[in-house]
């Protein structure tokens, strides 16, 4: 069962300690793809939030209807009606972030964060601590996405939401328009990684592995993997040491003037 | 005859399910481990995107559109798809074992992939008719199966380099899913050469 924790720690865990997009790993779908702008990453982030708490009240008020068995059906059931209602208000109120955000608005319903979350939390606890876990989860994805959104557009096109930067517009450094594509957005997302890896080290003492950890954390991508990777070996404790690539090389060639020894000795016998 | 080709290699190279349009990308990255599990996954993700068409279209263009329901499409897809996999899974487990031990164990992850519901979705907005949106979804399944093959190489190559630690797992991996974006972007001008 889970521990019972303060309102404040279930409210910014989502920040950097459980990050649902970068360190558990849940939705990346609509992160690497929308995210070509600020303004769209933010939107995305928003909508996101605005289901995952929506959903996770409702599934935590009928968690003790919905029968086990067909538990994951019914959220799949009440996710999709949020989400349908949710494009409405879009299609009516911010038409342009709707055209922007296209497919994977309906796609929101698939993404991870919000089954996982049911499964992890919703289904277990009350409707407060729901709401205020959904909330916290999903300002962590927002904040990923405007991260990831932002570093695209200022590096791929050189706006900010639609504002030129200084040096672009002073004609002296053209965007790297990679960053804008696809390939950029894989290269960024992954920076982006390993920097919150890096802080959730120095700020929570905790290993990356840790996060992965199937039985605390349902629903992260670990999870849904091994669960079908039983004879998959899992290695625990340290890394073995690996050896330095200067190592390979053989001592009688890493000492200075070798390879011109080697070289002298080769052109000699050729001469004989 | 030409029509379809092009949608099928287009889809294949140059929107490339994962690569381009990053649908699928959670299995995408958690199945890349072994050639064993990337093989079952695409097979799987296949047989059910051609399934999943053939059921969705219809009740699409049949059921929901003349009636003015087609904001339904998403409740109603996910519920078709949910449906199929429990089924074929059932169907499968009793009727062919040996196939049901080789992919039956990625079928449940399917129905939460949002490939499956992307292409469903995107067969709609495209307005293809029948055999063309079969067409995509085939196109769709290879493509995934071609970046799974590909991306499961590079891996194996990945596991014995020597990485700085905080690259190290899925920043590594994420960089090296860029470089082979990169080199899908290849592609781009091979189908107008190739069918004029």
């Amino acid at each position: 069962m889970a521990k019972k924790r303060s309102a404040g720690y279930e409210l910014t865990k989502g920040i950097i300690k459980e990050n649902p997009l970068l360190i558990l790993m849940l939705g990346t779908c609509p992160a690497l793809a929308v995210t070509t702008s600020a303004m769209n990453g933010l939107g995305m982030g928003a909508a996101s939030t605005a289901v995952l708490v929506l959903s996770n009240v409702v599934i935590s008020l009928l968690r003790k209807v919905i029968p086990d068995k067909v538990r994951i059906p019914a959220y799949i059931t009440i996710i999709a009606s949020l989400v349908t209602i949710l494009q409405f208000l879009l299609q009516a109120y911010l038409p342009e972030l709707n055209a922007a955000l296209g497919i994977f608005i309906p796609l929101i319903t698939v993404n991870c964060i919000i089954l996982g979350r049911a499964e992890a939390f919703a289904n277990s606890h009350g409707v407060l601590m729901s709401a205020v876990d959904g909330l916290g989860m999903g300002v962590g994805f927002t904040l990923a996405l405007f991260f990831i959104g932002s570093l695209r557009e200022i590096l791929g096109f050189g706006t900010f939401f639609d504002v030129p930067m200084p040096w672009i517009s002073d004609g002296g450094l053209q965007p790297m328009i990679i960053f804008g594509l696809p390939a950029g957005g894989f290269a960024i997302f992954g920076i982006m990684v390993a920097i919150t890896q890096k802080l959730n080290k120095r700020f929570y003492a905790q290993k990356p592995q840790e996060t992965m950890d199937r039985e605390r954390y349902p629903g992260s991508i670990s999870v849904r993997t091994d669960a079908i990777f039983e004879t998959t070996e899992i290695v625990d404790g340290p890394r073995p040491a690996r050896t330095p690539a200067r190592d390979a090389v053989p001592a009688s060639l890493s000492e200075p003037g070798a390879l011109a020894k080697k070289e002298q000795a080769d052109a000699e016998s050729e001469d004989k | 005859m030409k029509e379809f080709l092009i949608i099928l290699f287009s889809v294949i190279l140059i929107d490339n399910l994962v690569l381009s349009r990053f649908l699928g990308v959670c299995s995408f990255l958690g199945l890349t481990k072994s050639l064993k599990n990337a093989m079952g996954m695409s097979v799987a993700v296949i047989f059910v995107m051609l399934i999943a068409t053939a059921v969705t279209y219809p009740i699409y263009w049949s059921l929901l559109e003349p009636v003015n329901l087609g904001y339904l499409q998403t409740v109603v897809f996910i519920l078709v798809i949910a449906s199929v996999v429990q089924v074929l899974e059932a169907v499968i487990r009793k009727a062919f074992p040996p196939l049901y031990k080789a992919m039956g164990i990625y079928l449940p992850l399917i129905t939460t992939n949002c490939a499956i519901l992307g292409v469903m979705l995107i067969n709609i907005s495209e307005i293809y008719s029948f055999p063309a949106a079969m067409m995509s979804s085939l196109g769709a399944g290879v493509g995934y199966m071609l970046a799974m093959f590909l991306f499961t190489g590079v891996r194996e190559k990945m596991e014995k380099a020597d990485i700085p630690d905080f690259m190290e797992g899925l920043p590594s991996t994420l960089m090296a899913a860029s470089i082979v974006s990169v080199s899908f972007m290849g592609f781009k001008g091979v189908i107008e050469n190739l069918f004029g």
